[in-house]
Order: structure tokens, then sequence, then C-alpha cells
């Protein structure tokens, strides 16, 4: 399947007072999985409704390869997309919904009725056509609502939290579907979700949009590891932060320099630390050549099943979180009051600057 | 396992069954009570619409000489046909018209902003509001041949003569539309509010046109308040009297004016009987037929 690649440039949509969109722009290349990740009212959806047509932005332009479509109508721009609610006509069965855009561009009956067949085998819903749509389960409304984005093998496929209303374990199975059927299709695909593990898991890159504005744009490994700025590191995975001050082109915890090959820092001024739990080694006593080590005091215990939290003060003044696997064999190193000593490699010590400015 | 633990598993078991009665008792207590609530209302539909309603079958079969079928008989003269024709003829048409006016009106009031919405809402319900005769009446003053209507007219030259507005089926119908065409909003109003805008939506971004989406998608999810609007207009205009006979002016005969003629005239309570018997049941077997066909479920509204 063919697919087109996205140049939205400076898009601004307000409403009121209320900035939904500030002057966005971004490039999606040709069969890219792009997610737009951000909290709700931060514009993703706004940006989507954009892309398909059904909210006028008040500047900007959106171009669908080297067809500018600003002022295309919905119904003429040939883009697939999954309603969160999925939108599926109910006086229609689910082939009848599936087979609709299909009759609306006039093809033929055989060739409708083969490509439906196809599309809801794609989607491992074969011989469920005439089924009534209130028939089916929340997972099979997901699965016709992709089967119908896509019959008309459109050349982008926009999909907006499509998979929120599912339970998680359908949620995970369906992220996986989902990718593999945009690796088997390869259109251009634009995915709103608010859940930052589905975007890590889905996408060959996210943008992170919040007020109107992308905040970082990258790989889903580079926002998650190289967070650019505290509400990244915050809305993405846990964080927590310690003070730090950059000096001489380093960055110095208190009276200590820390080792950072992180992030660059030059630049001076407070900044922050960013701790993840998981990042974070338990060290012996005598260990720590060539980490950043942090010595304090088990505080409190938090078991979670799979992993436990281990909450400790350091001497240092204020308090992480440690994230352990749960072995047997270490039940002991986490009981409160015990001493305990952390490590953090130069490699996973990520700085970012203090003010909350986003 | 020792005894200790087998009675006192016997005895938690047996403690079960006692607050499963319980339980069930409480059920069936607040059944109980919820039924009670709706005594009133029973009785009272029992006393006034259901003993009459036996009664008035009962007598229907009933002469001076005791039991008879020529009331029913009668019903087959020429004269109660053609009542009977007028009576759909008006009913079909003003429920079509009205099913031409309502659909866009309802449209509009469900599209423009919620608070125009319900202002347009409050326009189309003042007319419930005030008394029958006296909008009759005012049909009257419009539309007779010094009204309002023929006086306009005249005066911009478009007609010579005045135009016969009333005492005759198009007054008739200009009258019973008025009275008619909330009860085909508000249903309709009620379906298209409650259809989710996303279908639309979808519809566009599959490739309809406003147009096609508007009649694959918006008329087809509306059906269900049409249907309703349907009904409750073409059943009402059924047994309509107050409309027909002042704005009918005696020339256009509804079945309930022969109801009215038999028992004021002619004082014959067992062939109005028998006209209100035949009314009631062509009624209640057009609702029949309509809930065969598309189920009653979304006459009522509720799918």
């Amino acid at each position: 399947m063919a697919s087109l690649p996205i140049s939205i440039r400076g898009i601004s949509k307000r409403y009121g007072v209320f900035t939904a969109l500030d002057g966005v722009d971004l490039e999606i290349a040709s069969g890219e999985f792009i997610t737009l990740l951000g909290p709700s009212g931060s514009g993703k959806t706004t940006l989507l409704m954009v892309l398909a047509g059904f909210i006028r932005p008040d500047g900007g332009s959106v171009r669908f390869g080297d067809r500018d479509v600003s002022l295309t109508p919905p119904h003429q721009r040939d883009v697939g997309m999954v309603f969160q609610n999925y939108a599926l006509f109910p006086h229609m069965t689910v082939a009848g919904n599936v087979a609709y855009p299909l009759k609306l561009r006039g093809i033929p009956k055989a060739e409708t009725v083969r490509r439906v067949e196809a599309a809801l085998e794609l989607v491992q819903l074969g011989g469920l056509g005439e089924r009534r749509v209130d028939q089916l389960s929340g997972g099979q409304r997901q699965r016709v609502a992709l089967a119908r984005a896509i019959v008309f093998e459109p050349r982008i496929l926009l999909m907006d939290e499509p998979l929120s209303a599912l339970d998680k374990k359908l949620r995970e199975q369906m992220q996986i579907e989902v990718r593999h059927l945009h690796q088997r299709l390869g259109m251009t695909t634009v995915y709103v979700t608010h859940d930052q593990r589905e975007a890590l898991t889905m996408s060959d890159r996210i943008a992170v949009i919040d007020g109107g504005r992308f905040r970082q744009i990258g790989l889903p490994r580079d926002i998650y590891e190289r967070p650019r700025s505290r509400f990244i590191a915050e809305f993405i995975g846990e964080s927590q932060f310690l003070p730090v001050e950059l000096r001489d082109g380093r960055a110095w915890l208190g009276a200590r320099a820390l080792l950072v090959d992180g992030t660059p820092t030059t630049g001076g001024g407070p900044h922050l630390l960013v701790v993840r739990p998981e990042k974070l080694a338990v060290l012996g006593a005598g260990e720590g050549e060539g980490l950043n080590v942090f010595d304090g005091t088990v505080t409190e215990v938090v078991y979670q099943g799979e992993s436990s939290l281990i909450y400790v003060t350091l001497q240092t003044g204020g308090e992480i979180a440690v994230r352990r696997p749960a072995r047997s064999a270490d039940a002991t190193i986490a009981e409160v009051g015990r001493p305990i000593r952390l490590g953090l490699a130069p490699g996973d010590a990520v700085i970012v600057p203090a003010q909350a400015g986003r | 396992m020792t005894e200790a633990t087998i009675g006192t598993a016997a005895s938690l078991h047996a403690e079960g069954d006692a607050n499963a009665g319980a339980y069930r008792a409480t059920a069936r207590r607040e059944q109980r009570w919820l039924g009670a609530l709706a005594w009133p209302g029973l009785v009272l539909i029992g006393i006034v619409a259901l003993a009459p309603i036996g009664w008035l079958s009962w007598m229907s079969f009933l002469d001076t000489d005791g039991f008879t079928l020529e009331h029913y008989r009668r019903l087959l003269d020429d004269n109660y046909m053609q009542t009977l024709k007028t009576t759909f003829e008006i009913s079909f048409l003003v429920t079509a018209i009205s099913v031409l006016l309502g659909y866009p009106l309802a449209y509009l009031i469900a599209e423009v902003r919620p608070r125009l919405g319900a202002f347009l809402l409050l326009l189309v319900l003042f007319p419930v509001w005030t008394s029958l005769l006296v909008r009759c009446y005012a049909w009257l003053v419009i539309l007779q041949r010094r009204g309002v209507v023929n006086t306009w007219l005249q005066d911009a030259g478009l007609i010579e003569a005045p135009l016969r507005l009333m005492h005759n089926f198009t007054g008739t119908t200009i009258g019973m539309l008025h009275i008619m065409l909330p009860f085909m909003v508000l249903p309709l109003y009620a379906s298209m509010r409650s259809i989710d805008r996303d279908y639309l939506r979808a519809a566009a971004n599959l490739g309809a046109s406003p147009v096609r989406a508007f009649w694959q998608v918006f008329v087809p999810l509306s059906l269900p308040g049409l249907f309703a609007g349907i009904v409750i207009v073409f059943v009402l205009c059924l047994g309509f009297y107050v409309t027909p006979a002042l704005l009918g002016g005696g020339r256009v005969y509804m079945w309930s004016m022969q109801i009215e003629r038999n028992v004021t005239y002619h004082a014959d309570w067992g062939a109005a009987s028998a006209l209100g018997v035949v009314l009631l049941a062509l009624t209640l077997a057009i609702l029949w037929a309509i809930g065969r066909v598309i189920g009653f479920d979304r006459i009522v509204g509720s799918k």
C-alpha cells in the first residue's frame, strides 16, 4: 500500500482565550508511525482533527505529499480514521460498515465483497460480516473500525485514542496488532494517545505535545532516556529530581561533581538530575567505582508484585526511590532503617533545566 | 480435617442459608413496596379508562330489545364509509405535511447552539400550552373570507376574489397541522439530539459528501423519532374532534363528529358506542401493525 508524507506548517487554533494549537510545525515521513502524546487538553486531538479536516485552524497549512489540503473538506481528503468511540454505524451490519467507503467510491459490487472480506480477515474478523454492530464486543468493534478505515487503502491513517476503551490485556494485544498491521500495509499513521507506555510500544517517533506546542519530538528511546525538560521527564515514566548546579562544565550535587555523559552540562544556573527508579543499582559496601554513588537509609518499602519500590532518604538530603525486581534473595536489602548505597551510571544521568518552563 | 473445623464449616453453611432467606424476603418486600407505589395510578386507569371502555363495548351490542349487531351493520352504510375515508385522508395528509414541516424544523433545533435551540423549542411548544379552542378561533379569524390572509393577498393584487380557506378540507388541514406539529417535532428532536456527531464525521471521513452523509447516516439514525412522531400524530388525528368541527364548518365529517351527532341529535348511545369501539380497534390495529414492522421499542424511542 502506498503512503504519503505529511507536512504541518504553523498550524494554530484558538478557542476564545484558550490556545489549542500555537503554531505547530511537524514533518511526518512517508510510511512513518508517529504518535502525538500529551495530557488531556494538550492539543493532540485538535491537531488530529485538523488533519482529518473536521477542525478549521486559524492559520497555517497542511500538505499530504504534494497536495495542499488546508482547505479541502473532510470527505475529499481520502484519509482513514479510527475514532475514539469507533463511530460504527449502528444501522448497518459489520460488512455494511466496512463496505460503506467502497460504496461511496463506486467500487463494483463483486470487488467490494472481496475487499470487505479481505479487510475483515486482516483484522481477524473473517465470517462476522453479517453481525450487527451491537452484537460485537469492544475489541471486535475496534477491529471493525480499523477494517473500515483501511479497506479503501488510504495512504494516511489517523487514530484518535482508539484503544482507550479496552481493558488492559486487550489493549496491549491490540497495540501489537495495530503495529503489525502498520508494518504490513505501510501507510503513514498518526496516532493520538495520552498513554505514554502505548506511545513507547507502538511508535517510530513520538511527538510530545502540551499547551498547544511540541515539547520534544524523537525516537521512543530518546524521549524516555534523554528527556530534554522536567515536563518530559515527569510525563513519561517515573522520575525523581535532585537539584544540581552547572558550573565549569560540570554538574554539582552539593559539593560533589557528578559523572554525567547522558546530557551536556554546559551552561549555568539551577538544574535537576533526573533519577528514574529502575536506573539505580543497589550496591554492596565498597562498590561504586565509576558510578555516581548515593548513600542513605531505607525509609519505606512498597511491594508491587513483580518489583518493589524502596524509598531512601539520602545523607545529602532529599528522598529517592529505587525499583528492585522482586527476588527472594534480595529480601533483606529492603528493611526499613537499614543503610543502603545506590549507584547511577554516568550514561543514565540526565540533567534538565530546573525551571518549570517546558 | 478435625471435627472442630468440620463443625465450624457446617455452622457457617447454615448461617449462610439463613441469610439467603432473609435476602430473598427483603428483595420481595422491596418489590411489593415498589408495586404499591403504582397502585393509585393503576386503580385510576382502571376506573376512568378500562371500565368505561368495557361499558362502551357492552353498549355497542345493545338495543332497546337486547343484544344486536345492528349498530355495527349500519357502519357499512355509505354515509359512514365516507366519513371513515375522510378521516383517514385528513389523518394521512396532516401526518405527511407535519413530517415535511417538522423534520427540517427539528433538524434546525437540534443543530443550532443549545441556548438558541431551547428557545426555538419553546416556540414550538408554546401552542401546546394555549387553549385548543382559542387556537381554532384564531385560525377562523385568520382564514375567513375577510381574514388576514385574504385581505393581504387581495391588497397585494395576487388574487381577485377571496380564497376559500376555511369550512372545508383546507381549513381543517391547516388547523390540525398547527396542533399536531409539536407532537412531530418533539420525538424527532429527541432522537436527533441523541445522534452522536461522530457518525457524521465518520461518514465524511470515509468519503461521504454532506448531502450523502445526511441521507445515508443521519436520516436512518433519526428514524425511531420519525416513526414515533408519525404514530403519535396519525393516531391523534384519527380521533380529532374540535378543530375539524370548527374549521370544517360541517362540511368535513370526521369519525369523532359522527359519534357526537349520534349522541346529541339521535341520543343513540348504542350507535355512538359502536363508532367508538371501531375507532379504538383501528387505532390499536395500526399501533400493532407498526409495532410488528419496526418494533415497539423503536416507537417509544428507547432504541
